[in-house]
């Protein structure tokens, strides 16, 4: 409270220690072993369903022979579609509190400011991943889903077709990516000039480009959901999907922001963030998991309640296609999101507990990724999916990627954006 | 308030500023006066702590009140769609409780928000008949008032009033419930 007013130092560097450096690169070391070794056993066929059952043609699978590529693609696809949002969620994060010149989160903004430089690597993941393996992974790149004369015309396809079609997917994916790096360019050179000059300018200039950072991710976020996550399934579509989506990647961001802030406290850092930071973060990790709860069941409980076959077969497949592989990921997927943080972050007092702030937050970051696997792997492998070395592995290296990526960037500025005009409000945050 | 004992004679000490006013309930508080309650026009950050007071159990209310929502909205749609006058709607079982999440959902908020109302109304002893107990009308808009219950302090009243002003009150008022 104002009774002490000792201010505490504003001059923090961060280290990104060679100690740290040495860890992540083991991380991503174990991670290409990993894959490595589950692509050996893959390509061996261990551990694959020898029993080739006729007439399994689900609609992912039809047309195709399967390669154990594909599950290789499949993760890779996976894991940077789940990191893209991660990062851009940083961008997000920065984006709305500028809007709404909320000041509690000043003390702690280079945290999520540091997370979309990440976004040009999945840029380039992502890009290759469609080139090398599109037609492995999307069903709707065959050409013959489009050609009347073709066995494989299928009419529903086709008329997507004008907004299905690979040239303008290439656009949308690399329109995206630009749109949301450029913006996020302009509002981290603001930041840093901020600290070096001081004034309002750059803040009010901020809340300019944060703006229209809002604008374009309304759209962008749904229209890339669509694109990255739905059209795996082209078949079936529901309009939920981008909020859905988008609350998926929110909760998500949101529990690494609160990771990073009390993972850098635990270690000195950030010695201005008090508890009333941290309960407030623990409370928006507890609303936008209810709020991705919300959407998800309002998706599910809309196609259970209406029994059309062409959209309960897309939970159809989840419970109990393919043998019932999926079904428990897809109850995992509900346990970590909704049930877990909702009974662990109700109370003021575990909002304030770094322990259970930690457990929420990695429970919430696993459950996601189960989200995003519950929703990609059904109609990418089918019957072929599973958790195997391949699946760690790739996690691995991805997250092992962020947190370098993350480090660096703290690395490059002050950890305090010490001339922040909202700064003197955050540092007397109290709830 | 309800919890008014013996004749009810109060000493109001009024102050101009929240700052003031916050330094003022702890030295009071020090010069070994029980305080009664500080009424303020807004909320005052550290004020709730400064006097002491325990943690609010609101939450537990609003908990209570929602579960008895959640509760009869079970009761209510297995009642009435099973039991009562069971109907098959789309295919499914007479009662399937996913269907019903969304009765559920709302009777869960409507209980607990007019639950909460309820305890907004009787905590603040409010209502049709009641009179509410004012200690100055000017905290409803720029003052701050510090109620001491002389029947519950063992200082004589004079030193007390010494003891407010010393702390910073503009003013010291007797006020008799």
């Amino acid at each position: 409270m104002a009774s002490a007013h000792v201010l505490p130092s504003l001059d923090e560097q961060f280290e990104f220690t060679g100690e740290s450096k040495r860890r992540l690169l083991i991380g991503v070391g174990v991670g290409v072993a990993l894959v490595a070794i589950g692509s050996y056993l893959l390509a061996s066929g261990v551990g694959e369903h020898t029993h080739e059952v006729a007439g399994a043609g689900d609609a992912a699978g039809e047309g195709h022979h399967y390669k154990w590529t594909t599950r290789l693609w499949a993760n890779v696809w996976l894991n940077a579609i789940y990191f893209t949002g991660a990062s851009v969620i940083g961008m997000f994060f920065m984006s709305y509190n500028y809007l709404a010149q909320a000041g509690w989160t000043a003390a702690f903004k280079r945290i999520p400011e540091a997370l979309p430089a990440y976004l040009p690597y999945m840029c380039v993941v992502v890009l290759a991943t469609f080139f090398f393996a599109g037609h492995d992974l999307f069903h709707w790149t065959n050409p013959g889903l489009y050609d009347t004369a073709s066995p494989d015309y299928d009419p529903v396809i086709a008329g997507k077709s004008g907004f299905l079609n690979t040239p303008f997917y290439l656009i949308r994916v690399v329109l995206y990516f630009v749109l949301w790096y450029v913006l996020w360019r302009v509002l981290r050179g603001f930041s840093l000039q901020e600290d070096l000059y001081g004034g309002t300018s750059y803040y009010e200039k901020s809340i300019k480009y944060g703006t229209a950072f809002l604008v374009v991710f309304a759209v962008t976020s749904s229209t890339s959901a669509w694109d990255f996550v739905m059209s795996i399934d082209a078949h079936w579509f529901s309009t939920m999907f981008g909020w859905y989506t988008l609350a998926s990647w929110h909760v998500t961001g949101l529990a690494v922001i609160t990771l990073t802030v009390i993972t850098l406290k635990e270690r000195g850092y950030l010695q201005i963030v008090n508890d009333s930071h941290l309960q407030d973060l623990g409370k928006f990790m507890f609303a936008f998991s209810i709020f991705w709860t919300y959407v998800w069941f309002s998706q599910f409980m809309l196609i259970y309640y209406a029994n059309i076959p062409e959209e309960t077969i897309y939970y159809r497949e989840r419970f109990s296609g393919y043998g019932g592989i999926y079904k428990a990921p897809f109850f995992i997927n509900i346990l970590l999101n909704f049930v877990f943080p909702f009974l662990v972050l109700m109370t003021r007092d575990s909002k304030r507990t770094y322990v259970i702030l930690k457990l929420a937050a990695w429970g919430i970051i696993v459950g996601h990724y189960f989200d995003f696997y519950v929703n990609i792997m059904p109609g990418t492998v089918g019957e072929h999916g599973g958790f195997g070395p391949i699946e760690f592995g790739m996690i691995l290296i991805f997250a092992c990627g962020f947190m370098w990526s993350i480090a660096s960037q703290l690395e490059k500025a002050n950890l305090i954006p010490k001339n922040h005009p909202m700064l003197e409000e955050s540092l007397h945050h109290d709830i | 308030m309800s919890d008014i004992t013996g004749n009810g004679k109060f000493l109001v000490g009024i102050y101009d500023d929240d700052d003031v006013v916050l330094k003022a309930v702890k030295e009071v508080k020090n010069a070994g006066v029980r305080i009664h309650e500080v009424y303020t026009p807004f909320p005052i950050h550290g004020l709730d702590i400064a006097l002491g007071h325990p943690r609010s159990r609101l939450g537990i209310a609003a908990f209570m009140f929602g579960l008895s929502g959640t509760i009869t909205a079970l009761l209510l749609t297995a009642y009435t769609e099973s039991f009562d006058w069971p109907m098959i709607v789309g295919g499914k079982d007479s009662y399937s409780p996913i269907i019903y999440v969304p009765v559920i959902f709302e009777l869960t908020v409507l209980f607990s928000a007019l639950g909460m109302v309820g305890t907004f109304l009787v905590s603040n002893n409010l209502g049709p008949t009641v009179k509410p107990l004012m200690y100055d009308l000017r905290t409803t808009d720029n003052k701050f008032a510090m109620a001491i219950d002389l029947d519950k302090n063992n200082l004589v009243e004079n030193d007390i009033e010494q003891i407010l002003r010393n702390s910073g009150a503009a003013e010291v008022n007797v006020k008799q419930f």
